[in-house]
């Protein structure tokens, strides 16, 4: 074997031990990340009461006590002394938190001392997805009221959180509220980067200032003038709000992209005859895709999962999906097996244009296109 | 040649008038149709994205007709007046009315001076937000741009990549209401006792361990960190996203030639690619500062602002909103505007340094 | 470019044209009926919203107005938003009054003593509430408000079927409690279920308790004098009424799962302990809407029962504390006045009182018709109270009710605050 091809070969098995590595950081991580997300989702498929009594990661085969006997105990036993059952011997206090023998069988006291009863519990693997559930979905997707009797044969009558009209609504909201401010921001970065005009620089600086501006202090003085101007519980003033709130950064983050695109392309296409306007939809635009795209995505999850602006400028008319899950919430104040299930519905939709919009950031549409 | 012209302005009435009887109906109709949701949803979703458009449009058309001289100052104004009227109303405009606020009292009528400024400074929940504020701006910066760099790095060299990231990006995708469930579920805490199983999943791995389990959230100090994690976790992915594109966009030209002179893959990111996304990178973490700040909803949802935990812009709202204490809520947000100054000064430095006005 | 535009713009003139066309139709039609309507924003959704709807259908069929009702879970923010962008509904239901008492100031609210039947209003009302709907505007008291549908504080609710089998006695007497306590104690339980966790308004469970301890170990005189500011936090009466539950919170053993679970453990699910089998703590202090927080297909009166927290010493007695909603008339029109005179009634919660968990304020109030005999036993006891007083935090400045007597009963519960500390930063932010 030739030198070179020795070397050759020991780089790259450099290079797998190292993408071997890499990969274990990144899997690491990216578990870390996950799980909390695993967690809402195998709760959102619980029953409401084994939510509160065990952990979500209990639906995963493990070994666990399982009840194989009851023994009620005579009257005359010495709860507050020691005492001996089928020859253990303990306290209360050591039986309440189980003592387990060495045949391996675990006696645990019931309850407190007056039940005088006494559970054998042997160890047992208990299988996956024990009491796992669908009825959380059908309940959140249901629409209209939901009735259902209770345990004293009572009809209950709660609203649905009509799930799809919420999505419909949210749809409306988001979809505008995503591409009107992605469009003027746009056309107001092509003016900072690449025109010259009085003021252009101070005014810049107003609009990254006020980034920081938090939206909250804005809320009652836009919900005066909507008053005036009948804007309550449309979705023009969503939009408008959406938009006014989300310029500061789509300008910022346009305008640090547009204003790096190569100077000789505006000046050829200029000397060809091309107006600003022209420049702006045929060359700007294309070239800017994946500067609009991560916009469009941050924009997008940020309406969708408004819940602040919509509760006060949309109400209750056109409840959005955020309003609704809120709903869920309900009088009862930890509905978690519906607010969970509910919760990951509403992440369906983000994630698909997450998806769908990610194949823009790969590499080659940047670089062929502009630094190549 | 005159006819032309003519014509030309012919179309372009035309074309006004059309846009504002676009413009006109689709309001009439959206305010009050009744019928079909789906139906009015896709009409909605068309009229409010092609109204933009095709104001766009015709005010340009207009611009280009004047004559040179006036059209070089009329058509910025059509680029980015938008933009700034927008921004006039929505952000100025109010923030000037909360600055004038922040001087009265709370029905908004008696001029008080520096009165709330005074409350708000001798009141001891304003120095705790306000160091809290500091975690979360240093811990919450530096944790959501370091790892999101991290995996933006690494991930460029898996050919797992687009899997990685879409996990790491998952959280985003959450809503607060949603993201404080999941974590309640991580930090729940059931009390001490017989028999007591925990369901948090923290606590869990403590128990299993053989610790005691704690009241997280009450922790003083820790419980703030435990905080931030939550952000951490819901904004890596915006970091990693954005610098993902900005590594991706450095030319392969560049790192292959490093590599050829022998460069270690730290010296390629230390020399190359650090400098090369410095931009994005002061992007992204001004940013998530600015975001870390204003950021309320996790505290809300998860501790109430309890237990020292509160930060100025819960406070804010409590104020404003639940407490009807209009005339500090004011100088509160007033504060917290001043104290990100700083950030944009030193972003603006860059700016100036990265010579981005042409 | 210019070809997508004129896609749009074609597609859009059609679509307009559609719509319009259709749009005119239903013009048409709502003109034909001559509906009054009258909006209505409070803090009821979900369940409670349905019920209310339920409670004003007959009215609005018999009359053909219709109640729009609007619900919101941050009513506190979201009306307050609305009053002040000049947008207020027709009638929003408080359910604080101190809440309602910000916009008497600002004199935003209709005075329902010149606008209703007040010989009517008085007939059915005793003094006491009347009282607490009369609140301070700028051109002096008016009636600001009705109450429409209260609960009892200070209930201390219990699993019967355990607590019988157990052979448990309901105490009558405050030794008689902690004599309960020590014999749950000793028998290997924990005898109380608290939780005061409730989101932004953690804390206000401490409170609620802080309340009947006033009213049980110092003169009515004094907790009215500590609602305005008068009897300080920092005095012994106040001192006194924290650290007796103090003394029932804080010992270990007391309460399941501690101290420290108390302000993490939510308010709606601290009680559910008490119906798991076997129970694992045997009271639960809270207002009778707490119900709704059981264990579904619980039965009144067999699975679950109350006692009135004991008075702890004679002087004083046992007085009860109460919470509610007042209704507030923001618009004056005829039909306004018309349902705002319907809520004077107890008929307006009728079927809402046959499904349970609320109590009419109301003189005309039919025992019979709660079909519950837990809450018909409440309603009585509501109605045959000598002394009564209404939940102070309430109706104490919104930045000590609604913020530092919440915030520091949450950090002294949770150890970070001593009582010096907490009643010292509760002075200190009343309002001057």
């Amino acid at each position: 074997m030739s030198e070179p091809t020795k070397f050759k070969r020991k780089q790259k098995l450099k290079r797998t031990a190292r993408n071997v590595w890499v990969n274990i950081v990144l899997i690491f991580i990216t578990l870390l990340w996950t799980i909390p997300t695993l967690g809402i989702f195998v709760t959102s498929f619980r029953r409401s009461e084994d939510i509160f009594s065990s952990g979500w990661w209990s639906i995963l085969p493990h070994r666990d006590w399982v009840k194989t006997e009851e023994l009620t105990l005579s009257e005359d036993i010495d709860v507050d002394g020691t005492f001996i059952i089928e020859d253990i011997e303990g306290d209360f206090e050591s039986f309440r938190e189980g003592i387990v023998s060495e045949d391996g069988t675990q006696y645990r006291w019931y309850g407190n001392k007056r039940t005088l009863r006494v559970d054998k519990f042997e160890r047992e693997w208990v299988g996956f997805g024990a009491n796992l559930t669908l009825s959380n979905y059908r309940d959140v997707l249901a629409s209209g009221k939901i009735q259902f009797t209770d345990g004293n044969g009572r009809t209950i009558t709660r609203d649905g959180s009509n799930f799809y009209d919420a999505v419909l609504n949210s749809l409306a909201v988001a979809i505008p509220s995503t591409v009107i401010p992605i469009l003027i921001a746009a056309f107001a970065a092509y003016a900072f980067a690449w025109m010259d005009f009085p003021g252009r620089k101070p005014l810049f600086v107003i609009v990254v200032a006020l980034l920081v501006v938090p939206l909250q202090i804005a809320l009652i003085p836009i919900l005066q003038d909507y008053t005036s101007l009948d804007l309550n519980g449309s979705f023009l003033g969503m939009w408008l709000a959406h938009t006014g709130f989300g310029l500061p950064l789509a300008v910022y983050l346009l305008f640090n992209y547009i204003s790096t695109l190569p100077r000789d392309i505006f000046e050829s296409a200029f000397l060809d005859g091309a107006t600003p306007f022209n420049i702006f939809a045929r060359l700007v635009i294309p070239l800017s895709v994946p500067a609009l795209a991560s916009f469009a995505i941050f924009q997008f999850l940020w309406v969708w999962n408004d819940y602040l602006i919509a509760l006060i400028f949309l109400g209750d008319k056109n409840r959005v999906v955020t309003s609704a899950l809120a709903a869920m919430v309900g009088e009862k104040g930890q509905d978690w097996h519906l607010l969970t299930s509910g919760a990951f519905l509403s992440m369906i939709l983000p994630l698909v244009v997450f998806f769908s919009l990610q194949r823009f950031f790969v590499r080659g549409l940047m670089a062929g296109s502009i630094k190549g | 040649m005159k006819s032309i012209s003519i014509q030309k302005y012919f179309f372009l009435l035309l074309e006004v008038i059309v846009a504002l009887a676009i413009l006109i109906l689709g309001y009439v109709f959206l305010k009050s149709w009744e019928g079909s949701k789906l139906f009015m949803v896709i009409v909605a979703i068309i009229w409010g994205v092609g109204s933009v458009a095709i104001l766009f449009y015709v005010l340009n058309s207009i611009a280009e007709t004047l004559p040179r001289k006036t059209r070089s100052i009329v058509l910025p104004v059509v680029f980015a007046g938008p933009a700034l009227l927008l921004l006039l109303w929505f952000l100025i405009l109010p923030t000037i009315r909360t600055f004038s606020l922040s001087f009265f009292n709370d029905t908004g009528r008696q001029f008080i001076g520096l009165t709330n400024y005074g409350n708000v400074f001798t009141d001891g929940v304003f120095w705790e937000s306000f160091r809290n504020n500091i975690y979360w701006l240093v811990f919450g910066t530096s944790g959501s741009v370091g790892i999101g760099l991290l995996i933006a790095v690494l991930a460029d060299k898996s050919r797992f990549e687009n899997i990685y990231k879409a996990l790491i990006f998952l959280p985003m995708a959450i809503s607060f209401v949603g993201a404080g469930v999941i974590w309640k579920f991580i930090y729940a805490y059931k009390g001490e006792g017989a028999n007591i199983v925990e369901i948090g999943l923290l606590n869990a791995i403590i128990t299993g361990l053989g610790f005691k389990a704690q009241a997280w959230l009450q922790l003083p100090f820790w419980n703030n960190l435990l905080l931030i994690i939550i952000m951490v976790w819901l904004q890596t992915g915006y970091a990693m996203v954005i610098l993902s594109s900005a590594i991706k966009g450095i030319p392969s030209s560049l790192i292959e030639a490093a590599k050829v002179d022998g460069a270690t893959e730290f010296q390629v990111f230390r020399h190359i690619m650090i400098p090369e996304i410095m931009g994005t990178l002061i992007t992204v973490s001004t940013t998530i500062v600015i975001f870390s700040l204003k950021l309320f909803d996790i505290v809300r949802v998860m501790t109430g602002g309890n237990f020292g935990t509160n930060v100025i812009a819960n406070e804010f709202y409590l104020r404003q909103f639940t407490q009807g204490r209009t005339g500090e809520a004011s100088a509160l947000a007033i504060l917290l505007l001043v104290a990100v100054v700083p950030v944009l000064l030193y972003n603006l430095r860059q700016f100036q340094g990265r010579k981005a006005f042409k | 470019m210019k070809r997508i535009l004129t896609l749009i713009l074609a597609l859009m003139v059609f679509l307009m044209i559609l719509g319009t066309t259709s749009c005119q139709k239903k013009d048409d039609m709502s003109k034909g009926s001559d509906k009054k309507v009258v909006t209505m924003a409070g803090p009821f959704t979900d369940n409670d919203a349905v019920k209310f709807e339920e409670s004003i259908k007959a009215f609005e069929e018999e009359t053909g107005i219709d109640i729009q009702y609007e619900g919101s879970k941050e009513f506190e923010a979201s009306i307050s938003v609305r009053i002040e962008g000049g947008n207020p509904p027709d009638i929003a239901d408080f359910p604080q009054p101190g809440l309602l008492e910000n916009f008497v100031k600002t004199g935003k609210v209709i005075d329902l003593s010149k606008t209703l039947d007040m010989t009517k209003v008085r007939n059915n009302y005793i003094q006491s509430w009347l009282d607490m709907g009369t609140m301070t505007g700028p051109d002096g008291p008016i009636m600001a408000g009705l109450w429409a549908r209260v609960n009892l504080k200070g209930i201390v609710w219990y699993n019967k079927k355990a607590f019988d089998a157990a052979g448990y006695k309901v105490p009558t007497t405050w030794a008689e409690l902690e004599s309960l306590m020590e014999q749950i104690k000793s028998d290997g339980d924990a005898p109380w279920a608290i939780g005061i966790e409730s989101g932004a308004a953690t804390g206000w469970t401490a409170t609620d308790w802080t309340e009947q301890l006033m009213l049980r170990t110092t003169s009515l005189e004094n907790y009215d004098r500590w609602l305005t500011g008068d009897l300080k936090f920092d005095s012994p009466e106040v001192r006194t009424a924290i650290q007796t539950w103090s003394d029932i919170w804080f010992p270990e053993g007391n309460v399941y799962g501690g101290r420290k679970s108390i302000p993490t453990t939510s308010f709606g699910d601290s009680a559910k302990v008490l119906f798991e089998e076997p129970p694992k703590a045997w009271l639960h202090d809270q207002g009778n809407f707490i119900v709704s927080f059981f264990p579904e297909g619980l039965q009144p009166g067999v699975d679950y029962d109350f006692f009135n927290l004991p008075p702890v010493n004679d002087t004083y007695g046992a007085p009860l504390l109460v919470g509610g909603d007042i209704y507030a008339m923001f618009n004056d029109r005829p039909e306004v006045r018309q349902v705002m005179q319907y809520f004077a009634s107890a008929q307006s919660i009728k079927t809402w009182l046959a499904s349970g968990g609320v109590l009419a304020p109301q003189k005309d109030v039919d025992p019979n018709w709660l079909t519950n005999p837990v809450d018909r036993r409440l309603q009585e006891l509501l109605k045959n109270a000598k002394a009564l007083r209404f939940d102070g935090s309430d109706l104490m400045p919104g930045a000590v009710g609604a913020g530092s007597f919440w915030k520091e009963m949450t950090g002294y519960v949770s150890g970070s605050r001593t009582l010096d500390q907490a009643v010292k930063a509760i002075d200190a932010s009343w309002p001057n």
